[in-house]
């Protein structure tokens, strides 16, 4: 029983870093805009907020660099996007390929260092050492919901979701289909690289080269799983963080299976969760996903 | 005027000013670094370009980059996006080295020849498998190469540190040296090897085929409209697993070349993202061939400044990134005319 809560409350500090790109993602795809970027953002926000909170010794200075961040870097993809008419699989790329190596840069004198964490607060008032949280992993489940509400309750909402189903019509209804974008593209970059801030001083207080290990992707995985609900996007998080847990867990017991093979579980479960949820949404996905909108006469 | 001269002088202006302002937001950030960027681009020029042997290890660095760019080219040519040739790299290199290390007793040639197969072979199932997930219409190609390229390097990670670890070296996790028939004969006095002729050759039957052939007509008709492409009887499903397949094995020949000519045995690190600058080098040549030739010596040479950086600079490898994401902004950047996508 100890086990298995350990296990739940691993699972859900594991959710937090990649529920927060997921989220993101799901309200940029509901403009129609795939981002492949969402890695780099969350390398970016990892290293930049490691960074900002070993010099200045407070981890809020981090997180806020890290929104600074992604939002800015974010908004370039868009710029690219919305006013250059470019792919936004090769715009995505390219913002994938600038946070590997900025991110690099940025936290090469800090690798080996610990910075200041997060503070933490336990959940529900317990007082066992397990369940005890910082305020990003609260936020992150707050969050979910929230979007939910503003995407399908909310008359912005369904401005937003007008877009990624067609920019055309949306543009004839009175909405401007270009800040619709660069909007969600800035709260996408935000939580993309809030996500990586909360890996990197949130949970292991360290910073490594590539340490999101493709996190970025998994989480365009899950909006596919989620079929672009936030809702169920807390679902595929908890499955996530259940298998990175699961996969520490055993290797901490030391059994005798190769760290290489358990180090396959993430990725092979996201594999697997698409193959199972990744069929024949088509027809659920955003109309306009991927396309590009070069304006209405 | 001359002619030729016109016809060169606004792509070569456009070109130039590229490059100065790719070089001036680089050196920016070295500055921002506390780098001197006069200083770093000097050293690079040198290291690379001045120093007969610099250039010679460009050639080198082109093979692998050659058939990697194609492993992009050929699934671009029927409408893919195949991110995933660091995988298939990897996986060729896997298979590749079974077969240098466990076969034994064979002429140079025909080990050579088993080697370069099993290499291909290990590539292309790597690639097989986003194919065929997407040739069944079950998941995009683009996400399910991007998570492969995840798993790869585990799987080699999996036997460098178990079974296929050798003894001897206890401090580095690498295989046995190959036998000597196993390595890729070079130029005597450079490194340049069997790897890059194959590249330029397996470039030319690209080049062929794509302009001469049937295959190369049918290959653009599934690309432009897969749709189409169908009602005029064309087997769409099987040209994208096809495309995937023949991309893959191309990128694992690059990785077992790379093993057999360079390091001689299977370790690690033995790609600096060759697969993802394929990548680059298919966007920045849109599939051409004598483009790809270009971009691969280009980018060849990004790649070696990307060393000299790392020695003379102190950067992390990983900055060459930033200088290819730079070049990608600049080329997404452009606008584009009506209709055209990039």
């Amino acid at each position: 029983m100890s086990w298995f809560l350990s296990w739940l409350s691993g699972a859900i500090l594991y959710a937090a870093p990649i529920l927060y790109p997921t989220l993101g993602e799901v309200v940029e795809q509901r403009t129609g805009m795939v981002n492949l970027g969402l890695e780099g953002l969350m390398l970016l926000g990892a290293s930049i907020s490691f960074a900002v909170s070993f010099i200045t010794k407070n981890p809020w200075l981090g997180i806020l660099a890290a929104i600074g961040t992604g939002l800015v870097a974010n908004l370039v993809y868009a710029w690219l996007v919305v006013h250059r008419n470019a792919s936004q699989l090769a715009a995505g790329l390219a913002l994938m390929f600038f946070g590997i190596g900025m991110s690099a840069l940025v936290g090469k004198p800090y690798v080996g260092q610990m910075a200041a964490y997060l503070p933490k607060y336990p959940l529900l008032g317990s007082q066992s050492l397990i369940f005890r949280y910082d305020l990003l992993v609260f936020l992150a489940f707050f969050l979910a919901p929230v979007v939910w509400f503003f995407l399908f309750r909310t008359r912005w909402g369904l401005k937003l979701r007008a877009v990624g189903e067609s920019p055309a019509i949306a543009y004839a209804a009175g909405v401007s289909p270009g800040l619709v974008r660069y909007l969600a593209a800035a709260f996408a970059g935000i939580c993309a690289a809030l996500g990586g801030a909360h890996l990197s001083i949130g949970i292991t207080g360290t910073w490594s080269e590539g340490m999101t290990a493709g996190r970025g992707f998994i989480a365009i995985a899950l909006v596919i799983f989620s079929r672009w609900n936030p809702l169920r996007a807390i679902v595929g998080a908890l499955v996530f963080g259940g298998a990175v847990v699961l996969q520490l867990q055993l290797q901490a017991q030391g059994i005798g299976i190769s760290a290489f093979l358990m180090d396959m579980i993430p990725y092979v479960l996201t594999v697997l969760v698409l193959l199972v949820w990744g069929r024949g949404v088509r027809h659920v996905a955003p109309a306009s996903l991927g396309r590009v909108y070069f304006g209405t006469e | 005027m001359p002619n030729f001269l016109r016809r060169w002088k606004w792509p070569a202006l456009r070109l130039t000013v590229t490059v100065v302002v790719i070089l001036g937001v680089f050196g920016l950030f070295l500055l921002l670094m506390g780098k001197d960027p006069i200083k770093a681009y000097r050293d690079t020029f040198a290291a690379n370009v001045l120093n007969p042997r610099g250039l010679s290890e460009l050639v080198v660095r082109m093979a692998p980059l050659l058939l990697t760019a194609l492993a992009v080219a050929i699934p671009f040519r029927v409408g893919l996006i195949n991110v995933g040739a660091e995988g298939q790299f990897m996986l060729g290199a896997l298979l590749g080295s079974w077969a240098a290390l466990n076969v034994q007793g064979l002429p140079q040639p025909l080990h050579l020849l088993l080697l370069i197969l099993a290499g291909m072979v290990g590539g292309a199932l790597w690639g097989a498998i986003p194919g065929l997930l997407r040739a069944l219409g079950w998941i995009n190609e683009t996400i399910t190469t991007l998570l492969l390229n995840y798993l790869a390097p585990l799987i080699v990670g999996y036997f460098v540190f178990g079974p296929w670890r050798a003894p001897e070296l206890a401090m580095y996790p690498q295989t046995p040296e190959f036998p000597s028939t196993a390595r890729f004969p070079s130029i005597a006095g450079t490194r340049l090897h069997l790897g890059f002729f194959l590249g330029l050759f397996f470039l030319a039957i690209y080049a062929y085929l794509i302009s001469r052939s049937r295959w190369g007509l049918e290959m653009r008709a599934v690309g432009g409209n897969p749709e189409a492409a169908r009602r005029l009887g064309i087997p769409v499903e099987r040209w994208i697993l096809i495309a995937m397949m023949v991309g893959g094995a191309l990128a694992g020949l690059a990785g077992i070349a790379e093993v057999a000519a360079i390091h001689g045995r299977l370790k690690m690190a033995i790609s600096p993202g060759y697969g993802f600058m394929g990548f680059l080098i298919n966007w920045l040549a849109f599939a051409n061939p004598i483009g790809i030739l270009i971009m691969s010596f280009l980018v060849a040479f990004i790649a070696s400044s990307g060393f000299t950086l790392q020695i003379t600079q102190r950067l992390p490898y990983a900055a060459v990134n930033v200088l290819m994401a730079l070049i990608l902004f600049t080329v997404l950047a452009k606008p584009l005319a009506k209709g055209a996508q990039r």
